[in-house]
């Protein structure tokens, strides 16, 4: 295998990564056992799959037609920059909807200071 | 109740500029490339939607005073001229034209008549879905 065979190899790798970092994710969504712990195994290890997609897709199309696609890199900025505000919106709509943490938990801070506040009925 | 949304507004004030950004390189790349105006005004009424998610609708209007069913008629009137402009110069309906220009700094560039059309459906895009999601969010 020559040189340049083996770089063209480095986007394909990435690519690779970013697909069992997806898999995974979807084997976490499945496995835990509640709202928060299955929002925290979507939204960190898919946005990482999918940055490393992105990537690999940006480091191929630079190697191999030597073209750098500027909406590759803004969509993995975005992507980094959306995906953890999304968990956040879900996993507070979910907490202000009274959905229940999971059995093993054992503590839960939020609870008595909004009891405080009043917001829990409201909301 | 008053809600403390700190995250989700602080975002939409970077990530309203990215979509606004993308919608007008979408526009202009519409001649050699995927896009144009329909996904253009598709992606700006988006990022007006995302303020209207993250601020509210009284926001919004104060941020972006428009009338959206005028923007729609201007749209309108976009494409109808353009259209209705080629009969000026003896030639069919819808005929359009192009030049070169050498501006200043920005070198060669095609001027097309085609792009004022495009313009005006992306007013008519942006305008009409506006309008929809308005009509809909004030509705008690």
């Amino acid at each position: 295998m020559s040189a340049r065979e083996l770089i063209e190899l480095i986007g394909p790798l990435f690519i690779f990564i970013g697909t069992i970092f997806t898999f995974l994710s979807a084997i976490g969504l499945i496995r835990l056992p509640d709202v928060y712990t299955r929002s925290h195994a979507a939204s960190k290890s898919t946005t990482l799959g999918v940055l490393c997609t992105l990537f690999g897709a940006f480091l191929f199309f630079v190697i191999t037609e030597e073209f750098v696609s500027i909406r590759l890199l803004l969509g993995i900025f975005f992507v980094f920059l959306t995906a953890p505000i999304a968990a956040h919106m879900i996993c507070r709509a979910a907490y202000r909807s009274n959905v229940e943490l999971a059995e093993q938990s054992v503590q839960d801070d939020l609870k008595p200071f909004l009891k405080e506040e009043g917001m829990k009925d409201q909301v | 109740m008053k809600t403390n949304n700190l995250i989700l507004q602080t975002a939409t004030k970077v990530l309203v500029f990215i979509i606004l950004l993308f919608s007008v390189y979408m526009f202009f790349a519409g001649h050699y490339e995927p896009g144009g105006g329909f996904i253009g005004g598709l992606m700006a009424s988006g990022a007006i939607v995302l303020l209207l998610i993250a601020y509210d609708i009284k926001t919004v209007r104060k941020i972006l005073p428009f009338n959206f069913i005028k923007v729609t008629a201007t749209g309108l009137l976009f494409s109808a001229g353009t259209s209705a402009g080629a009969l000026f110069f003896d030639k069919p309906l819808l005929t359009h034209w192009f030049t070169y220009v050498h501006p200043p700094l920005l070198g060669k560039m095609s001027l097309h008549t085609a792009v004022l059309f495009d313009t005006g459906v992306f007013l008519v895009v942006v305008g009409v879905t506006m309008t929809i999601i308005q009509t809909i969010g004030e509705s008690e």
